[in-house]
C-alpha cells in the first residue's frame, strides 16, 4: 500500500508518493475541519441526487440547532451526555483501549443511579439524594467498563468485542427492568420506571432543560485535562498507548493501568447516564441514550482525544444532532440525515488521518522511515 | 403449555427459526470471510439495512426478486468497498470505520426509503417445497418447504467450508489472516485479497438484508433489521469463525426469535429480555475461552484480525 505511484521511466518529472515520519502539527489540526467541510460537500451530493437542495437542508439544520435560545438551549443538552461520554472513550482510545462500551456503560451508569433514586435512599434531601445518584452511576459505569477491562488485564480478551457485546447485554437489562421488576404499577401498561423524587431532579438553568449536568461535563474536562497533563499516571498512560514495549521496559504497570483506565472510563459514561436520567427523563425508561454512546467515538475521534477539543466536538456534533431533530418539523426530512452526516464526517476524517501520512515527494530523495508506523491501530 | 410441548408446535417453532436465522447466516458468513481475512468489519448493520433497501427498490423497479437480490448484493458490496478503501487501502482504524458504516448506513437507508415505507413489493421469495423431500414428516415441513434463499444458504454454508479449509485459495484467505507477513513472502497480494473478502463480506451481508426485505418481512421500513446484523458479527466468534457452526448458531437464534413470540403466545412466561442476551453472553464467554493460545488455535481465530498491515518500505 506504500507503493502508491508506479515508478516512473526515464525523462518524466519523478513524483512519488512516501511516508512522513509524523505530520505536521497544522496538518494534524487542519484535518477535522477539512474532513467535516468535505463530508457536508459529499452529503450535500447524496441529499441533491435524492432531489432535496442541500443549502436548504443545511441551513434548516443550523437554523434548528442554533438560531433560537430554545434550539441552542436543546444543543447544550445533548452535549451533556455527548461530552461525558466522548471523555471516557477518549481516556481509553489514549491508551490504545478500544472502549466501545460507552452506550452500555451509560445505561448501567443510569439504571445504578435510578435502583438509588428510587429503592436505596428514595427521602433523603436534594444534596444527599443526588450525590448518591452521582456516586452510584459513576460506580455502575465503572463496574460495567471493568468487565472488558477486567477480562483484558487479566486473560487478554479483546476489548473490542466484549465491551461492544456488553452494550447490548446492559440495554436488554434495563429494557427488562422497565418492563418487569422496575414497572410503574400506574403506568398502564407503559414501560417505564415510577418517576424519581423531585428532590433527584438536577438543577435547570431558567427555564430551559440545560441542567447540572453540564457543569459535571465541563468539570470533568478540566479534570481530565490536568490529569493526563500534569500527572504522572496520565504520562504513563500516554505511554502505554503510544509504546506498550517501552513502557513494559520502564516498569510501568500495564495491567494496573488497563484496569484504572477502563474503570475511569466507565465512569464517565456512567455519569453521562446518571446526569440523562435525573436532569432529563426522570424515570429509567425504554431509549434513554439514541446511541450517544456511539456518538461519543466520533466526537473522541474528531477532538484528538484532547478534552479541549472533545468539548468543542460535544457541542458541533450536538448541533447536528438536534439541527436533524428538526428537519422532520421543519422539512418533513427524516431524523436519520444526523446519522448519515455523522457517518460521512467519520469516513473523510479516517480517510484524511490517512492521506496526511504521505507526502508527494519530487525527484529522488530519500524516503523517510516511519518506525512507529507499522502497527497502528 | 400442554400445546407446547407437543410435536407440531416444535415443528412450526424450528421451521421458523430456519427462515429467521438465514438473514443473520448470510451476514455472518459474509463477516467471516472478512475476519478470516484479518479484517473487522462492525458495519454489518449498516450494510444489511441498505442492501435491504436495495433489494426493496430492485424489486420495485424490475418486478424480479433475483434482480432485487443482485441489487441487495450490489449495495452491500459498495457500502463495503467504503471500508475496503480506508481500512485496506489506507490502514485507518478498523473499529471506528465499521461504526461509521452502521451510522451512515442506517441513516442513509432512513433517508433514501423514505418514500418506500409500507409499499408493498410486486414480488417476494415464497416458500417452495422440493419434491418427494417436503413430504417427510416433520422434517420435510421444517427444512424443505422454505424460500430459495434459504436452499441457497443450504448450499453456501458447505461450499464456504470447503473453499477454506480445502482449497489453494481458501488457504491464501487463512494466510492474509493470520500471517500477513508470511503471506506476502509467498507472493500473494494481502492488501488486494482482503480488500476482495472485505467487499464479498459485505455482498453477503446485503443478500442477508433482502433475505428479509423480500422474504420474511417484506418491505422496506427504517431500521427493519433490528439488530440481525449485530448478532451477525457476534455468531461469527461464537462459531470459532467455521462456516458449520455459524449455521448452526444462526438457526439457533432464528430459534430464539421465532420459538419467544410463539411462546408468548401460547401463554407461557418467559423473558425474552435474558435469551436476546444469549449471542452476546456466548461471544464474550467464547473471547475469554479463546485466550489461551491452544484454545485460540483449534477454535481458529485469525492471528492478524484488526491489525492493518503495512509492508516495510523498500527503498
Amino acid at each position: 500500500m506504500v507503493e502508491l505511484a508506479a515508478p516512473s521511466g526515464r525523462g518524466r518529472p519523478r513524483i512519488r508518493v512516501e511516508r512522513v515520519a509524523a505530520p505536521s502539527r497544522l496538518a494534524s489540526a487542519l484535518v477535522p475541519v477539512v474532513s467535516i467541510a468535505l463530508a457536508l460537500a459529499a452529503s450535500g451530493v447524496l441529499l441533491l441526487a435524492a432531489g432535496e437542495n442541500p443549502i436548504a437542508v443545511y441551513r434548516a439544520m443550523l437554523r434548528g440547532a442554533l438560531g433560537d435560545r430554545n434550539g441552542f438551549a436543546e444543543t447544550l443538552v445533548k452535549t451533556i451526555p455527548l461530552l461525558l461520554t466522548g471523555l471516557g472513550v477518549a481516556v481509553a482510545f489514549r491508551m490504545r483501549l478500544w472502549n466501545i462500551g460507552a452506550e452500555g456503560q451509560l445505561y448501567l451508569g443510569a439504571i445504578a443511579a435510578a435502583g438509588t433514586g428510587l429503592y436505596l435512599v428514595p427521602g433523603a434531601p436534594a444534596p444527599l439524594l443526588i450525590g448518591g445518584m452521582l456516586v452510584a452511576g459513576l460506580v455502575g459505569g465503572a463496574a460495567w467498563g471493568l468487565i472488558p477491562g477486567a477480562l483484558r488485564a487479566f486473560l487478554g480478551a479483546n476489548e473490542i468485542i466484549t465491551s461492544l457485546m456488553l452494550n447490548y447485554v446492559a440495554i436488554l437489562f434495563s429494557e427488562y427492568l422497565v418492563h418487569g421488576p422496575w414497572r410503574d404499577p400506574s403506568s398502564f401498561g407503559f414501560p417505564g420506571s415510577p418517576a424519581l423524587p423531585e428532590a433527584a431532579d438536577l438543577p435547570r438553568w431558567g427555564t430551559t432543560r440545560v441542567h447540572l449536568g453540564l457543569l459535571f461535563g465541563l468539570v470533568a474536562a478540566a479534570l481530565l485535562w490536568g490529569t493526563l497533563r500534569r500527572t504522572r499516571w496520565g504520562y504513563e498512560v500516554g505511554v502505554m498507548g503510544a509504546n506498550p514495549r517501552a513502557a513494559r521496559y520502564a516498569g510501568m504497570p500495564t495491567r494496573r493501568t488497563i484496569l484504572a483506565v477502563m474503570a475511569l472510563s466507565g465512569a464517565l459514561c456512567g455519569l453521562a447516564g446518571m446526569s440523562e436520567l435525573a436532569g432529563i427523563g426522570h424515570q429509567l425508561q425504554r431509549n434513554l441514550s439514541p446511541g450517544y454512546g456511539y456518538t461519543a467515538i466520533i466526537v473522541a475521534w474528531l477532538g484528538r482525544l484532547h478534552p479541549g477539543g472533545i468539548v468543542l466536538v460535544a457541542f458541533l456534533l450536538a448541533a447536528i444532532l438536534v439541527g436533524g431533530d428538526q428537519l422532520q418539523s421543519s422539512m418533513g426530512l427524516p431524523a436519520a440525515i444526523a446519522p448519515m452526516l455523522q457517518g460521512t464526517i467519520l469516513f473523510f476524517l479516517l480517510g484524511g488521518e490517512a492521506l496526511v501520512r504521505y507526502r508527494l515527494a519530487w525527484g529522488a530523495t530519500v524516503p523517510s522511515r516511519d518506525p512507529g508506523g507499522r502497527e497502528r491501530a | 403449555m400442554d400445546e407446547v410441548l407437543s410435536v407440531a408446535f416444535l415443528t412450526s417453532v424450528l421451521a421458523a427459526a430456519i427462515p429467521a436465522g438465514t438473514a443473520i447466516l448470510y451476514a455472518c458468513l459474509g463477516e467471516l470471510l472478512c475476519e478470516r481475512a484479518g479484517v473487522l468489519n462492525l458495519g454489518v448493520e449498516g450494510m444489511m439495512l441498505m442492501g435491504a433497501l436495495g433489494g426493496v427498490a430492485a424489486t420495485l423497479w424490475s418486478g424480479s426478486v433475483w434482480v432485487g437480490t443482485l441489487g441487495a448484493l450490489l449495495v452491500g458490496a459498495g457500502m463495503a468497498s467504503i471500508h475496503a478503501v480506508l481500512t485496506v487501502g489506507l490502514g485507518a482504524n478498523q473499529v471506528v470505520s465499521g461504526l461509521a458504516l452502521t451510522l451512515f448506513g442506517g441513516g442513509f437507508s432512513a433517508f433514501l426509503g423514505q418514500d418506500l415505507v409500507g409499499r408493498p413489493v410486486p414480488a417476494t421469495f415464497g416458500d417452495l417445497a422440493v419434491p418427494v423431500l417436503a413430504d417427510i414428516p416433520e422434517i420435510g415441513r421444517i427444512l424443505f418447504r422454505q424460500d430459495a434463499l434459504v436452499y441457497v444458504s443450504y448450499a453456501l454454508v458447505p461450499l464456504l467450508w470447503l473453499f477454506i479449509g480445502r482449497t489453494r485459495a481458501g488457504l491464501r484467505l487463512r494466510a492474509v489472516g493470520e500471517r500477513p507477513e508470511a503471506a506476502d513472502a509467498m507472493g500473494v497480494s494481502v492488501g488486494r485479497l482482503r480488500a476482495l473478502y472485505v467487499v464479498l463480506g459485505g455482498a453477503l451481508a446485503g443478500v442477508g438484508g433482502a433475505a428479509i426485505s423480500l422474504g420474511t418481512n417484506p418491505g422496506w421500513q427504517e431500521g427493519m433489521t433490528a439488530g440481525r446484523g449485530r448478532i451477525a458479527v457476534a455468531l461469527v466468534i461464537f462459531a470459532g469463525w467455521n462456516p458449520l457452526r455459524a449455521a448452526l448458531g444462526a438457526y439457533l437464534f432464528g430459534g430464539v426469535e421465532a420459538g419467544q413470540f410463539r411462546l408468548q403466545g401460547a401463554g407461557v412466561p418467559v423473558s425474552s429480555f435474558f435469551l436476546n442476551m444469549l449471542p452476546y453472553l456466548f461471544t464474550i464467554a467464547v473471547l475469554v475461552l479463546a485466550t489461551r493460545e491452544a484454545a485460540r488455535r483449534r477454535l481458529g481465530g485469525p492471528a492478524a484480525l484488526g491489525r492493518p498491515y503495512a509492508r516495510e518500505e523498500r527503498g
